[in-house]
């Protein structure tokens, strides 16, 4: 059970509390109609999956409802930061060497 | 027309209310229960949005409840003379309980001073609020939910909304010694059942 | 004779409570403070099980959670009895009855044990996919007999009398093991003013401390363990929980611990509301692991029989529980640890044969000691053989050559009744591999140690520390840091002092060579409880498995409920020597939880019976309560189903229902559904993105149909939406979408659109709706209501507040039947009271409650569709037939919107919902039926669609149904079949979906 710090209450919750909600940093073309079908399709469905550092988006469901991005390694499982919808994340896969050892 | 529907649902008299724990009775513990359970039925409850971060919208609101705009997270404030509170829940919604009967007038008094982008939604027939005391009060809540409600991270004056057993509840400390716990309404037979199961091991009065 | 292995004096037992238990029928006595395999051994039992496949005796072998043999069957009645527990870990008390869990007829004279004796040499790994192969269909009856021939406990028949709980707790520091180490880090940490919780496995504190012979300060290492108990247990900000196994170790420092609270006192728990165990759920800032090193067992030939124990239990037995299993000992040891258990049993009066040292030159501290007490010492040499069956009559014995893997020299027999064997220590690493560390093999200690985790320090035994002070000062280390992290500050301490010792260096010794190799000598037991033998990793690796998790499966090493406690290693290092690999290289398997079996009802908790999940209820419950409505779960709502009145069954009350409906009045509570308040000037805007459908010209008090889809155009939710004013809407959804549907809005408006000023708050349990539907709608509510009914005043989809019952309520007249409706909606706390309101007038108009299976028939009969049950997250708005809802003129590109214009939204062979006419009218379609066009074809059949929703219709007089079937808008009147599993077809005509007063007129007057 993750324990997850939200940025809105200001202290750690218990993973219960949240819900994953997939891949962050994704943004409606704002322009649909003129995307082609592949291009929807793309943003539709296709995710990435990496093994190491992820950027994804979480709300804190039974707590105050607010949606949030994480920086999370998909192979430790450590959470690198937590920042708030609208913000960049400081820790990315380019910026971090990411250790060997699992 | 109008912008927003304000509608004063307190009914007339001789309409017999219900809460959403009238159909359980009293429950006895022997001597010296280790809990207490008690039906605060029938408050107010009202739900505020805003953005805290406009001054104006903070006075407004210190103006109509008579107590401050809690701008610091998980932070609880109480107006005592009025018997009423208001909870943040999240940087820009605010759970107000006031006495039963006076929450038409308390959003009537919100929209008299707010103007910018505000909501405020009467939520009183949603919710019921329980207050729990006595010596084993803490450890019902240890066995409830896995939020930290040790007092080092729960002092007097903290309201958070968290999980409850398999439902969620706000949880408050309002002062030393009570607890106090805001259910939703379909939910309040099924936090009832729990909080008495739990309380066995210790003696429970459920009045 | 009585308990004929018990001393006269010693031990942390309770001479004066005798305790009298049952093994196997037979009654036995001990202690307090006795285990059960302690009571055993000091009865002499030999014989406390058969084992798993070959169904050979076995005796005790451990002292602890490693014991891997003496597994029994607890309980003393049906409702409480336990599988699979360890001996050596059940406290005695009072009436205890337990079973070997293998051996037919019983354990000293077992029938399989000869099968296993005739058939051992043929029962190698693989054995029962090998022989069994085939016939294929004769596997199911061999599995029969195998099933009944293995297997250990078995589960009760009847439903357990205890309960089991859940507490949460929070702590700045979590330490596992209450050994010296962990004694020694919470000593520190106490007085800190930090959280501490200290938990150990066992009865009591104390861990190695509790056995051994090395004194700290000058006195008996227990007095120590009493004063730091003493110590702890006055400070309040430290919890000690011993009878707490940390079954898990989770991600980011959370942890399971179980605490046995009543299961070393009785069957059940003896007093009311007390559960029998609790499982803690701990979030801890810092985790300090102290679980220790188990020491392992040498394989040698036959080291399975009865009376072969490891030394480190043999001196718990002695030193702990005034037992001495035996009365010859000889020991086989490749390190110093080894020769304390000669020593201990020496000092108990019994007679040590010889100390059996594979090292050439043995000279420790404890070796000194054993020489000085005339204990004769073989050095170079190792046990190779075991004698004996149902107990050790000797050992053979003779020089090795560990490297070139082969006995030299003469062999000498000793005669004795008890092997003790220590191979080394293996660190307890579990807990540290749970979230995927694996552990790093450490060439000094012969060991793996932990991996790293964030938040864990190891520390003493299993992080390979073994000198006592070294241990004390790991311990008291980790807590100073971990106590300062956490920003507390400590008080200085003080740590008792051990006598050092010097211990000679330990030499690697794992198996020991036969004069036969390996496949053709006596058995060699690697992993006792699952019969693995070295014979069998042989043949694993010369069949080609060789990496350690395929030799691991392939032969059942470490499976069970022991985990490879104490074959793990032994087993790696075999397989290493077979593939001319180092330990390392061959890697070790990664544990998962649960370190040691938890009973199911402790992982529940309160989470069963009547408590098991939420169950929902409206404002109206306790009146279908007393009406005799029959429920319904929708989500973790509890709905009326139907109302039976009298014997009526389900179709005749369903039928009842809808009659009335279209006939007269009926009444249903549709609290349950969804309701969600916008606010904020930018709320038209929000709605015309998120529906298919066009708000900008709603008036007020209008209502109207919505339908929501995803941006794949798939039709998620729907309902009515009213506009209460210019920035204020109400927006119902489906009473399963409720609280999805609001995420929904709020991940747009706080992800995408968060420029647009609007708010949402749920309002779900604040309104109850109680819907009257019927031609006599109009009539009923005008008896209790002020507002202006007249069909021009209150027009269909509109919205009208007043008073209803005395009680302000806003009133819909949207139509769920397609008859004249009125929803009324009031603040909860009143809704029992207008219901009572509406029911005096029962008589009158003929108002009848109705349930979810009437409203089901009643929609379904005007083709209203019902999401999730007509629609499964492929159907679009077009193949529900409602372009009529979709505005594809509407400015913003709308949610949905963009998806229904690729290829394949646009098949004109799409499933598009229709109706069905089953060809004999008392057929009712089953949901879920499968659509062909050509009954005759060749299976497997192309299947053109389904049945979505199907009923009995009473005013139809027939079966009818909803479907999506391929081109549907396009074959009406078509014939089409619908074959079953039990050989049935089906037939029906396709037709409108609308199958009642297709223009709508009956909801309008």
């Amino acid at each position: 059970m993750f324990h997850i710090y939200c940025p809105y209450c200001g202290e750690h919750r218990e993973e219960n509390e949240f819900r994953p909600k997939g891949q962050a940093h994704i943004m409606r073309p704002k322009d649909p109609e003129s995307c082609s079908d592949e291009e929807w399709a793309d943003y539709l469905f296709f995710r990435d999956n990496p093994k190491g550092i992820h950027h994804e988006m979480w709300v804190h469901a039974t707590g105050c409802r607010k949606f949030f991005n994480m920086t999370r390694d998909t192979v430790s499982y450590e959470i690198l930061e937590v920042y708030k919808m609208g913000e960049q994340p400081k820790i990315t896969a380019a910026s971090r060497v990411v250790g060997g050892e699992k | 027309m109008s912008n927003v529907a304000v509608f004063d649902q307190n009914a007339g008299i001789g309409v017999l209310a219900e809460s959403p724990l009238a159909h359980v009775s009293g429950v006895k513990g022997g001597h010296t229960p280790g809990v207490v359970i008690h039906e605060k039925a029938f408050l107010g409850y009202l739900t505020l949005r805003g953005n805290s971060a406009d001054s104006s919208f903070c006075s407004g609101v210190e103006q109509a409840l008579g107590m401050p705009l809690p701008t610091e997270p998980l932070s609880l404030h109480q107006n005592q003379q009025k018997g009423s509170s208001i909870q943040w829940l999240s940087p820009d919604e605010w759970l107000i309980v006031v006495q039963g009967g006076t929450e038409y007038e308390t959003e009537m008094a919100l929209r008299t001073e707010l103007s910018s982008h505000f909501a405020v939604v009467n939520i009183s027939g949603g919710q019921t609020l329980l207050t729990l005391s006595g010596s084993a009060a803490q450890d019902v809540l240890h066995k409830s939910t896995v939020y930290d409600v040790h007092p080092r991270n729960f002092p007097v004056g903290k309201a958070v909304a968290t999980n409850f057993a398999k439902a969620t509840a706000i949880i408050r400390r309002p002062s030393e010694g009570t607890w106090e716990l805001i259910v939703r309404r379909s939910f309040a037979d099924y936090c009832y059942r729990w909080l008495i199961d739990a309380s066995q091991e210790f003696g429970v009065d459920y009045e | 004779m009585s308990q004929a292995n018990r001393l006269s004096q010693g031990g942390q037992i309770d001479r004066s409570k005798q305790i009298n238990f049952t093994f196997n029928g037979l009654r036995y006595t001990g202690y307090e403070g006795d285990t059960l395999a302690s009571a055993l051994l000091a009865n002499g039992v030999d014989i406390v099980n058969r084992s798993f496949k070959y169904s050979r005796p076995r005796g005790i072998v451990a002292s602890n959670a490693a014991e891997p043999n003496a597994i029994v069957q607890l309980g003393s009645t049906e409702a409480t009895q336990v599988p699979n527990v360890r001996a050596t870990q059940q406290a005695l008390y009072e009436g205890l009855s337990a079973r070997s869990t293998n051996g037919w007829p019983n354990v000293n004279n077992d029938a399989m044990g000869l099968v296993g004796k005739l058939g051992g040499p043929m029962m190698g790994p693989g054995f029962y996919y090998k022989t069994f192969m085939a016939p294929a269909s004769m596997w199911m009856t061999y599995e029969k007999f195998i099933r009944k021939a293995a297997g250990l406990g078995r589960a009760p028949n009847e439903n357990d009398p205890d309960i089991y709980d859940h507490y949460n707790r929070h702590c700045d520091l979590l330490i596992i093991g209450a050994g010296p180490a962990g004694l020694a880090a919470a000593l520190t940490a106490a007085n800190s003013g930090a959280r501490v919780i200290i938990c150990d496995e066992q009865e009591s504190f104390g861990g190695s401390l509790l056995e051994t012979a090395d004194p700290l300060n000058g006195k008996p290492a227990s007095e120590w363990v009493s004063q730091v108990v003493e110590q702890l247990a006055a400070n309040n900000d430290v919890l000690m929980l011993p009878r707490t196994t940390a079954n898990g170790y989770h991600d980011h420092n959370f942890v399971t611990l179980h605490e046995r609270r009543t299961e070393h006192l009785a069957d059940k728990a003896p007093i009311a509301h007390q559960a029998r165990s609790r499982m803690h759920h701990i979030r801890a800032k810092q985790v300090i692991l102290a679980t220790g090193a188990q020491e392992r067992p040498v394989v040698y030939a036959n080291n399975d029989v009865p009376g072969n124990m490891i030394c480190s239990a043999v001196s718990a037995y002695i030193r702990r529980y005034a037992v001495v299993p035996g009365q010859k000992l000889v020991v086989t040891t490749g390190n110093d640890s080894g020769y304390q258990a000669a020593l201990d049993w020496q000092a108990a009066g019994r007679e040590v044969v010889a100390i059996v040292d594979c090292r050439a030159n043995p000279d420790g501290d404890l070796v000194k000691q054993a020489r000085q007490k005339g204990i004769r010492i073989i050095a170079g040499s190792a046990v190779f053989e075991a004698k004996g069956s149902k107990r050790v009559t000797g050992a053979r014995v003779a020089a090795v050559d560990l490297n070139a893997f082969t006995l030299k020299g003469d062999v000498e027999d000793l005669g004795c009744d008890t092997i003790a064997s220590s191979g080394g220590f293996s660190p307890v690493v579990h807990l540290a591999a749970h979230t995927g560390a694996r552990p790093v093999w450490n060439e000094e200690a012969i060991g793996f140690v932990p991996g790293k985790v964030k938040g864990v320090i190891p520390v003493g035994g299993v992080d390979a520390i073994y000198p006592l002070n070294e241990v004390l000062q790991s311990g008291h280390q980790a807590a100073v840091q971990a106590i300062e992290s956490c920003g507390y500050t400590l008080t200085p301490l003080e740590l008792p002092k051990a006598t050092g010792r010097v211990e000679g260096k330990a030499a690697a010794l794992f198996q020991v060579p036969h004069l036969k190799s390996t496949s053709r000598a006596p058995k060699q037991f690697v992993d006792l409880q699952n019969d693995v033998t070295a014979a069998g990793i042989e043949l694993a690796t010369r069949e080609g498995f060789e990496s350690i998790e395929h030799v691991k499966r392939y032969t059942a090493l470490g499976f069970g409920t022991d985990q490879g406690k104490l074959g793990n290693i032994n087993g790696m290092a075999i397989t290493a020597r077979l593939l001319g690999r180092t330990i390392p290289e061959t890697g070790t398997t990664v544990f998962r939880p649960n370190y040691t079996g938890i009973t199911f009802g402790a992982i529940a908790g309160r989470h069963a019976g009547a408590l098991f999940d939420p169950e929902r209820y409206t404002a109206m419950h306790q009146w279908h309560l007393q009406r005799g409505a029959k429920f319904e779960d929708v989500g973790q709502w509890k709905r009326p189903w139907y109302f039976p009145i009298g014997n009526e069954t389900m179709h005749e009350a369903v039928a009842r229902e809808c009659r009335a409906v279209r006939e007269q009045v009926g009444i249903l509570d549709a609290s349950t559904l969804g309701k969600i308040d916008i606010q904020g000037k930018d709320s038209r805007d929000f709605l015309a993105r998120v529906y298919t459908n066009k708000w900008a010209q709603l008036g007020l008090n209008k209502c109207r149909y919505g339908l929501m889809c995803k941006d794949d155009g798939m039709v998620m939710d729907d309902g009515v939406t009213t506009c209460l004013g210019d920035n204020h809407f109400l927006m119902t959804t489906t009473t399963g979408g409720a609280a999805g549907i609001l995420e929904w809005l709020e991940l747009w408006h706080q992800t995408e659109w968060p420029e647009l000023e609007v708010y949402f708050n749920s309002v779900t349990d604040h309104w109850a709706t109680m819907t009257i539907t019927g031609p006599n709608a109009r009539d009923l509510l005008s008896e209790i209501t002020d507002i202006d009914l007249a069909k021009d005043s209150f027009k269909f989809m509109e919205c009208r507040e007043g008073m209803v019952a005395n009680v302000p309520a806003r009133v819909y007249r949207i139509s769920f039947t397609g008859e004249l409706t009125y929803e009324i909606n009031v603040q909860a706390n009143y809704a029992m009271h207008v219901w009572k309101a509406l029911f005096e007038h029962e008589e009158t108009y003929g108002l009848t409650p109705y349930g979810t299976e009437t409203m089901h028939v009643l929609r379904a009969e005007k083709g209203f569709i019902i999401v999730g049950q007509d629609t499964d997250g492929s159907v679009t708005p077009e193949d529900l037939g409602m372009q009529w809802c979709v505005g594809y003129d509407k400015p913003f590109s709308w949610i949905g919107k963009r998806a229904l214009s690729r290829p394949d939204t646009r098949r004109k062979d799409r499933k598009q919902l229709v109706g069905l006419l089953p060809s004999d009218p008392k057929v009712v379609l089953e949901e879920g039926a499968q659509i062909v066009f050509d009954p005759k074809q060749q299976v497997p059949m192309k299947m053109k669609g389904h049945v979505t929703s199907s009923y009995y219709s009473p005013t139809l007089g027939q079966g009818f149904a909803l479907a999506l079937v391929m081109g549907g808008a396009e074959r009406m009147g078509e014939t089409v079949f619908m074959p079953m599993a039990d050989g049935t077809v089906y037939e029906a005509k396709i037709v409108s979906p609308i199958f009642l007063d297709p223009k709508g007129e009956r909801q309008n007057v």
